[in-house]
């Protein structure tokens, strides 16, 4: 991809359209899944300092007392024909990392809470957090195989979610379905975009 | 440049730990870099970069063209928040600059629009 000179003062000529999408649910959802299916997976791994979070929650007994842990994360990146980045980012499963949250979101598009119809509860928590920070996103339920089929309304009422937010069944392994879950999110925000700007 | 990096075996876990290479700053110097900000070498190599680390060496090198932060922390296969605050060192020295990305997120109608045609396109 060309950018241009590196030299040029930073301002003058537009820096390319960069952006992200988050990826949410529970832990063993399928994120990591979806991010491969449509996207070039990067490692991507992050040190947090635990040495304040993480009281209560790891035996540190052990060890020193500043101590880091490792995450793994989600990333992807889809570049566009017109050189647009969007970037992917899984949000950590586990409840644990929540610090993480705020700037995985910070600025990002929309949000794809991503659900186990055999597991609803684990991502009620995520979209509570999108609720609250008034994040676009849509609920896609991962069909596994075995898994029973439900309709998309059925999930709705389980889920308690507004009715503009939109709810749909995907597979999480094949690309064109999770190409139609990115669009509906992005499609959504931009709804949801334009509904504030007629008021 | 030598092939330093291959002390750091992701199975092993790194040989040496990861804030080490930060002197164990666990915060930028100045304002924390967003994981798709767009990060640029300023293109001055010389004075200014003597005493560096060669973790920001490799940063350097890395950002030639604006890549963003998390490209970067990937590329260089080092933890995102020690890429932070090595990024945070070069922006203080002037070695780097850093644009925010496109910013607005879902507010920004535009950047919508060109993301749903890029998706279709798909």
């Amino acid at each position: 991809m060309d950018y241009g000179h590196s030299e040029r003062p930073a301002g003058l000529a537009p820096p390319p359209v960069v952006t992200k999408l988050l990826i949410a649910g529970g832990f063993g959802v399928g994120k990591t899944t979806l991010v491969g299916a449509i996207s070039e997976v990067r490692p991507l791994r992050t040190e947090e300092d635990l040495s304040e979070i993480g009281i209560g929650v790891d035996d540190t007994t052990s060890v020193e007392l500043k101590r880091t842990t490792t995450v793994a994360m989600d990333f992807g990146r889809i570049t566009f024909h017109s050189g647009a980045v969007l970037y992917l980012f899984g949000t950590p499963g586990q409840e644990r990392f929540w610090f993480m949250w705020d700037e995985l979101a910070f600025g990002a598009l929309a949000a794809v809470v991503l659900a186990d119809t055999r597991r609803l509860p684990d991502c009620f928590s995520s979209i509570d957090y999108f609720e609250r920070r008034h994040t676009p996103f849509v609920v896609a339920a991962n069909h596994f195989d075995g898994s029973p089929v439900y309709d998309p309304a059925d999930i709705r009422d389980a889920l308690d979610v507004d009715s503009d937010v939109p709810v749909l069944v995907c597979d999480a392994r094949r690309r064109e379905s999770v190409k139609e879950v990115l669009l509906a999110s992005v499609a959504h925000a931009l709804a949801r975009h334009e509904a504030a700007a007629r008021r | 440049m030598t092939g330093d990096e291959r002390w750091l075996d992701r199975e092993a876990g790194p040989v040496v730990r990861p804030y080490a290479v930060t002197r164990g700053r666990t915060r930028p110097a100045g304002l924390a870099v967003g994981l798709i900000d767009l990060v640029v070498s300023a293109g001055r190599h010389s004075a200014e970069a003597r005493g560096l680390a060669p973790e920001h060496r490799r940063l350097l090198d890395l950002c030639g063209a604006p890549i963003a932060l998390a490209d970067l922390a990937s590329d260089a296969d080092l933890p995102l928040g020690v890429v932070r605050v090595l990024v945070g060192d070069l922006q203080e020295r002037g070695l780097v600059t850093v644009a925010a990305s496109s910013g607005g997120g879902s507010q920004d109608e535009n950047v919508l629009r060109s993301v749903l045609d890029g998706l279709r396109a798909l």
